[in-house]
């Protein structure tokens, strides 16, 4: 099988690898990475579970190929809360208000939510829930996703 | 890993990418934002053997407002849906990218994938046909222009060669006393639309129609652009009840299909409310001017 060698930035550290081109980014993140916190349910591009940051921009990482993030800065769950294993502002919110259930979708939730409020700092509850539309939950847990985000965004987080 | 395996090329030119293409003919596919072709690779779809990567190719991606606004193929839509000159030059585009998908999948998809992937259902290739838009299409003899018309030739497929590339789609711009509207109707935000309709039109000194472009979405098995409806408003000044008729007979044109989403009688029925109210929507701002 042909191989090739891609060099990511993921979460501020340099990752290389040999990776088979059909490899997605959220496989290489998991397998070759060892970073679990990227979630993996449809594959194919419907539930966001998969959502990171690359290069600053919220994407399915299942729909992407691992060659295809080459010199690019992906930014994963891991890398969004303190490094003293506390959680950060959203996290919190999504604790407080219950945005979370059995917590699978979660890692995708909080990756998307994190890009929204930065370009939406003020968001209206429908535009919560306009952005919110692109992960989906399967506990059906989104009342408290909604509130976790509203308090979110009114604390500046 | 869900796709089959594949070669991947990752040429930095269109002049590379032509010549791949036609190196490897129908064997090689064209990767651009991935959220139409990603999945149909991990579904097992489809399956090709060479897939060459236009995401380092970045003559493909920019808009250029100058006379007609011209997007670069790879041109995000998220890009697009910031873009003040698309919102100034072409409402009917920046108002109908917002539509696509979630904001996740705009950060990756483009336009030149979205219209070369030819859903019947989706936005992009309506807005195409509404407004009239040609495509530049690169293969390894030269470039030649594609007019919206001849653009989408059946479902998933448009008049874009295995060996060619979309390379840019050129909008005319919007004229003054002119509106436009792209309305759908989905399950959900950012679902396909069951059924949906897209208009343009300008008027003239009189309030009459000088110039209509209306296109609609799922209702058949390709993009289609409603012609009768063009025809219909052409030179009239059409009051409410008008459109709603004009808006009746376009629908009633028309073979959806039926499925879990809808029987092609809903479809009709949806189809003609929400043409009826995008003309509607687009009159009122032609005549606020």
């Amino acid at each position: 099988m042909d191989e090739m060698t891609v060099e990511v930035s993921v979460n501020g550290e340099t990752h290389k690898g040999s990776v088979e081109a059909r490899k997605t980014l959220a496989d290489f993140l998991r397998e070759d990475c060892a970073l679990t916190g990227t979630h993996l349910a449809c594959e194919h591009g419907v539930c966001g579970a998969c959502t990171v940051l690359v290069d600053g921009q919220a994407v399915r990482s299942c729909l992407m190929f691992a060659v295809q993030a080459e010199g690019s800065e992906v930014v994963t769950v891991e890398g969004l809360s303190p490094n003293d294993g506390s959680l950060n502002p959203l996290q919190e919110a999504f604790r407080e208000h219950h945005g979370l259930q059995c917590g699978f979708c979660t890692p995708g939730f909080i990756v998307s939510v994190t890009a929204f409020l930065r370009d939406h700092p003020h968001p209206s509850d429908d535009e919560i829930r306009e952005g919110l539309s692109g992960n989906l939950c399967r506990c059906t847990g989104y009342q408290g996703i909604v509130r976790a985000v509203r308090a979110a965004a009114g604390a500046g987080a | 890993m869900k796709p089959a395996p594949f070669t991947y090329h990752r040429p930095s030119t269109v002049a590379e990418v032509t010549a791949l293409l036609a190196e490897h003919g129908d064997e090689a596919k064209v990767l651009a934002g991935g959220q139409s072709l990603v999945p149909m690779l991990a579904l097992r779809l489809a399956r090709f053997e060479h897939l060459v990567d236009l995401n380092f190719v970045p003559e493909l991606a920019g808009i250029r407002a100058n006379g007609s606004l011209v997007v670069g193929a790879m041109t995000r839509q998220a890009a697009v849906e910031r873009s003040a000159d698309v919102a100034r030059t072409v409402p009917l585009l920046a108002r109908s990218v917002p539509l696509i998908g979630h904001f996740q999948i705009r950060n990756r998809g483009t336009v030149g994938g979205s219209i070369a992937h030819a859903d019947p259902a989706s936005e992009l290739p309506a807005v195409v046909l509404a407004l009239r838009a040609e495509a530049t299409v690169a293969g390894s003899a030269g470039r030649r222009t594609v007019p919206a018309d001849e653009l989408f030739v059946g479902t998933w497929t448009t008049a874009v060669e295995p060996d060619e590339l979309l390379v840019d789609v050129r909008f005319p711009t919007a004229k003054p006393r002119s509106g436009a509207a792209l309305v759908e109707l989905a399950r959900r935000h950012g679902d396909f639309a069951v059924a949906g309709a897209a208009c343009t039109l300008s008027l003239d000194g009189d309030d009459r129609v000088a110039d209509a472009g209306v296109a609609l979405l799922g209702m058949g098995p390709v993009p289609l652009r409603a012609s009768s409806a063009e025809t219909d408003l052409a030179g009239a000044a059409p009051s409410a009840a008008d459109l709603v008729e004009v808006a009746e007979r376009a629908a009633a044109a028309t073979e959806p299909v039926d499925d879990v989403h809808g029987s092609a009688r809903y479809r009709r029925r949806v189809c003609a409310h929400l043409l009826a109210q995008a003309l509607g929507q687009a009159f009122e701002e032609a005549r606020r001017g």
